[in-house]
């Protein structure tokens, strides 16, 4: 598969375990990326707040460039950005009138022919055709899939998967041998934009987040957007701050989970630029547990 | 109620404005309080969502004016749940947007915004400078912006060295396309505040 590639300022700045585990598995996926040309910033999540018409102007640049560049789809693996763009590219196929005007303000004919695809999206197509043999070591762990708002909302512009309650990264999960978890906070807002404006809040967010993730036995949080990552990574020491208890959840780009699944080592797929360190109970759960186990048997049986 | 001034709107209710420009109508809320109940944010707002689509429906310059001055238009993450939800199909993150710039526009916005608005503005510096954002030019814009100097300095480091901040910024080639574009949507000089 052959694609236009947006990897957005956040893959290239603190959010580049996102990129380096995409471009890491891209390869054993049959993938190729090609970046657009120039791309700039799509104005997430300032743009939106302060000017409309900055907010549409600033992806309809990279789009028009996309389709200079002769694409017809572009990967946006970014939920921010993916969610940018494609609102964009639905407000100005509803307006004729508004495509030509942010158009002028580009300087440049924006036309609306490139298509704007999600991580999840190309994923699961990918696996849709199976990649049984390429997982050599399957990612055995209790997971908790976190879709967070922009991947499925607003349902009428995405149109993908369901609002409520997706299934597209549990079905991934489960073709690389983990568990997904039934839980409440798949698309559950995490605080996105105020991870620095506002990190009382965010803190407050993701702890509910994370809370019930915990709660419901998962492992790991799988997640597809450098908002969340950022909000439930680097900010889960406010959260367990605020929550008054410790989580130490790790959370994982559903790139790198796949990595992992696929045998690449740990370093390729950057999991060391993370707060919260990946380490998994693996064996250390039923040993914990019989250890408890022995320990309420009458005194006595046992010296333990 | 007539005779009650509408500053800076030349005596147009802003729901007639709302619909001009971004073609969402107010008056297709019912009230049934989903979009407030599944707010993420709603127990931190000075009105619910819901309250504000009233608000607005009601047509009163007193309580347009307290929508625009409200610091729930701020706390509004855009995560469009709302909408995703809403039985009427009603846009409340564009109506949000649009009672965003409003406020910016007529320098009304809620003293509480404050730190949300120097975000959003260090923010665009960044990209209006670079083409792209260069993270820790936002953080250094944002403090001086917001004042909160010694926020994160435990965490910042923590991220360098795990080579989550990159030192340069990115500086795309047409950066002249760029500028085109902020002056003719911002404008020149961005609005104060």
């Amino acid at each position: 598969m052959k694609l236009g590639y947006f990897p957005g300022c956040s893959l290239q700045g603190s959010a580049g375990e996102f990129d380096e585990s995409l471009q890491a598995i891209a390869p054993a996926l049959g993938l190729e990326l090609i970046e657009i040309p120039d791309w700039s910033c799509c104005g997430a999540s300032a743009a939106h707040n302060l000017n409309r018409l900055l907010a549409l102007a600033l992806p309809a640049r990279t789009l028009a460039l996309a389709e200079r560049a002769g694409f017809r789809e572009v990967l946006v693996p970014c939920s921010a950005c993916y969610s940018r763009l494609i609102l964009t590219r639905h407000e100005l196929e509803q307006d004729e009138g508004l495509r030509r005007q942010v158009s002028e303000i580009i300087g440049m004919e924006y036309q609306g022919t490139v298509r704007v695809l999600n991580i999840l999206e190309v994923m699961g197509q990918i696996f849709q055709d199976g990649l049984k043999g390429k997982i050599t070591k399957p990612f055995e762990h209790p997971v908790a899939c976190y879709y967070g708002c922009l991947l499925v909302r607003p349902p009428k512009v995405v149109q993908f998967d369901r609002p409520e309650d997706p299934r597209t990264m549990d079905e991934l999960m489960k073709k690389i041998g983990a568990e997904p978890i039934d839980w409440a906070f798949k698309v559950e807002c995490c605080g996105a934009g105020f991870s620095i404006s506002r990190t009382d809040l965010v803190a407050k967010l993701s702890s509910k987040i994370l809370a019930d993730a915990q709660r419901r036995g998962a492992e790991a949080i799988i997640v597809a957007c450098p908002m969340c990552h950022a909000n439930l990574d680097m900010r889960q020491e406010k959260a367990e701050k605020w929550a008054g208890k410790k989580y130490s959840m790790p959370v994982l780009y559903l790139t790198q989970a796949i990595g992992l699944a696929l045998g690449l080592p740990e370093k390729k797929l950057a999991l060391h630029q993370h707060l919260v360190p990946v380490s998994f109970p693996v064996k250390a759960k039923p040993a914990a547990k019989a250890k408890a186990e022995t320990a309420s048997q009458p005194a006595g049986q046992s010296e333990e | 109620m007539l005779s009650q001034a509408r500053p800076g709107s030349k005596g147009r209710p802003l729901a007639d404005r709302l619909r001009e420009f971004t073609g969402e109508s107010a008056a297709k809320c019912y009230q049934c309080g989903k979009c407030s109940a599944g707010c993420p944010l709603a127990a931190e707002m000075d009105f619910p969502p819901s309250q504000i689509l009233r608000m607005l429906q009601l047509g009163f310059p007193t309580l347009e004016a307290k929508a625009i001055a409200s610091l729930s238009i701020w706390l509004c993450l855009t995560c469009e749940t709302c909408l995703a939800r809403c039985p009427q199909e009603v846009d409340l993150p564009k109506i949000m947007e649009f009672l965003r710039e409003e406020s910016l526009r007529e320098k009304k916005f809620h003293p509480q915004a404050k730190e949300i608005i120097a975000f959003h503005r260090a923010f665009l510096d960044s990209v209006q400078a670079a083409g792209r954002l260069y993270e820790i030019g936002l953080i250094a814009d944002y403090k001086a912006r917001s004042r909160h100097l010694f926020q994160d300095v435990l965490v910042a480091p923590k991220l360098f060295w795990r080579g989550k901040l990159k030192l340069f910024p990115h500086l795309i080639k047409d950066r002249s396309n760029i500028s085109r574009i902020f002056s003719k949507t911002l404008g020149k000089k961005e609005p104060s505040g």
